[in-house]
């Protein structure tokens, strides 16, 4: 089973890194897997030049197949202005517009950071919608962590919960995946003529 | 193999000078590069078709039957046509036309078109614009093979008794090659048909062309028009040479650095490394395209951008010379070699009308 991380944490270390590999961590005691760690930061300027130049660079690319071979995601932004990082949403945003369906039926845990308790809302009020979006299956625990939460009791049992459901979609999901879609897939001619008439 | 230019036909301020071309200047410009390159012995000349600013060429038919006139060998071809947004009943007399005047000189390469507000400016939805590719080309198709055309689809108000004139040169259907960068039902369409296709490969990777190719290829073979090895392949490619490559990215690079599709983004070491694009000496520009063969297979038709990123005329035409003198006779020359005979050449009016002559004899013992 793969399991991989996204993180847009941005110092070395970051908080955001240390809450994604905490959920990784919990997530493979509870089933099995391989851990893999996308760092956002490593690919910023890939991901502003995958916007000029229209695809993606060696490493983005990379990450890409590694999110879309992926049987569980992880994903972990630092609040920025009330919402997820502009470099976390660029990042999907360049996933998505390479390939649609890139998440489609993956079970993703969204997880945050922040300086305040006050934006924990930022999980269900934009990281949830984005990933419903992009087709994929939200674990119903998210997890954000102020500063606070690293000295305080709590924090340690919402990442046992979140990564024990990730962990149950993951295996299910790992058992029965159907082969990954071929982007360039052949669709025979005559149905797509037939196709047409139908609809006319 | 025929070797060629393509021209966008975009009008882009010279970054060096900040001056702008008029819109009459890009377009004499234009017809001037076509010219050039007849006279430096290249195959093909394109233009590209655009509705907006800053483009010039709205009325590629109305271009390519002037340059016609005033050449003798160039194949006056588009980069691409947009049969999306263009009704194909006009396609097929404009493109007939031109086909007469000049003696069958010509062919033309179908594509969608990706900005977005042209469809509406043209009536159509770009949320369709794979099933106008496929609906307009079917009936394009058909006008040009048959002389009365009873018709109704999904896009366009329904033919009936409907004749496209003048009917095509000698009978015979311009060739036409299909452009797509991205997808496979376009693919599948050219190998359908057992047309061209053309992969414009400037802003990719190579793994992704080879993969589109080979799609091509092997659906060519599919609908028996030969084998994989036998379908009719085009590429891009764009250059900046100087005999010394150090002058040739110093030259460039202020342009690539500010142009519109590639500036503000990877460099252009990058760049270079990453697409096709080759900025250096002829020698360089030899050897890259070369390598296209190793994973597009022997192909029929060479395509190279040249009058981009804002660089005037002048510049153009000397890259021309370079172009015809230098490099092209050598890849002339290479790509002949080991070159399987069962690969045939692009086909051309001539080739067309002699294997519908072999078929009308045939038919007739």
């Amino acid at each position: 089973m793969k399991l991989v991380v996204v993180s847009a944490g941005l110092s070395v270390p970051s908080s955001t890194r240390l809450l994604g590999d905490r959920l990784a961590a919990a997530t493979a005691e509870a089933a099995p897997a391989d851990v893999e760690v996308v760092e956002l930061r490593d690919l910023a300027v890939e991901i502003a030049h995958h916007f000029t130049s229209g695809f993606p660079g060696t490493a983005l690319s990379a990450a890409f197949d590694a999110v879309r071979a992926a049987d569980g995601l992880i994903v972990v932004t630092p609040v920025f202005s009330a919402s997820y990082s502009g470099l976390f949403k660029s990042f999907f945003d360049a996933l998505g517009g390479s390939d649609p369906d890139a998440l489609a039926g993956t079970p993703v845990l969204v997880a945050a950071t922040g300086g305040t308790a006050r934006h924990s809302l930022v999980l269900d009020h934009a990281l949830r919608p984005l990933f419903a979006y992009l087709k994929a299956v939200v674990v119903p625990t998210g997890v954000y962590a102020a500063s606070e939460d690293w000295g305080a009791e709590g924090l340690d049992a919402r990442i046992g919960r979140a990564a024990g459901e990730l962990a149950a979609l993951t295996r299910g999901r790992a058992a029965g995946r159907p082969a990954p879609a071929d982007d360039l897939a052949v669709v025979p001619f005559a149905d797509q003529l037939a196709a047409l008439r139908r609809t006319g | 193999m025929q070797f060629g230019i393509f021209s966008v036909g975009d009008v882009t301020p010279d970054p060096t000078t900040g001056r702008t071309p008029t819109e009459r200047e890009r377009i004499k410009a234009m017809v001037a590069i076509a010219l050039k390159a007849e006279e430096v012995g290249l195959d093909v000349f394109a233009t590209g078709e655009h509705h907006n600013p800053p483009f010039v060429p709205s009325s590629p038919t109305t271009m390519l039957g002037y340059i016609a006139a005033r050449t003798e060998r160039l194949i006056l071809s588009t980069s691409t046509t947009l049969i999306t947004t263009n009704d194909p009943v006009k396609i097929a007399e404009d493109f007939a036309m031109l086909q007469h005047l000049a003696d069958g000189r010509m062919d033309l390469m179908m594509g969608r078109g990706n900005t977005g507000p042209v469809y509406p400016w043209f009536g159509q939805d770009i949320r369709q614009g794979i099933n106008l590719a496929i609906e307009n080309y079917a009936l394009l198709h058909r006008l040009w093979r048959e002389d009365v055309v009873n018709w109704e689809g999904k896009f366009r108000t329904p033919l009936q008794g409907f004749t496209s004139t003048p009917r095509p040169l000698d009978g015979v259907a311009p060739f036409v090659w299909h452009g797509s960068i991205r997808s496979p039902e376009i693919a599948e369409q050219a190998a359908y048909y057992g047309d061209g296709f053309f992969h414009n490969n400037i802003f990719w990777p190579a793994d992704h062309t080879k993969r589109m190719i080979e799609l091509y290829r092997s659906r060519y073979a599919h609908y028996g028009h030969g084998t994989p090895e036998q379908a009719i392949v085009g590429l891009g490619g764009q250059v900046f040479m100087r005999r010394n490559s150090q002058d040739a990215v110093r030259e460039f690079r202020p342009y690539f650095d500010v142009a519109p599709v590639y500036g503000h983004g990877p460099s252009l070491e990058e760049f270079t490394a990453q697409t096709p694009l080759t900025v250096g000496s002829p020698q360089q520009v030899i050897e890259k395209t070369l390598a296209f063969r190793d994973y597009a297979g022997d192909y029929q038709r060479q395509l190279f951008l040249m009058d981009h990123a804002g660089l005037p005329l002048k510049t153009v035409l000397e890259q021309l010379d370079l172009l015809g003198e230098e490099v092209v006779p050598v890849l002339r020359e290479e790509f002949a070699k080991n070159r399987p005979a069962e690969v045939p050449d692009a086909p051309t009016h001539a080739s067309l009308s002699a294997s519908a002559r072999r078929n009308t004899e045939v038919t007739a013992r």
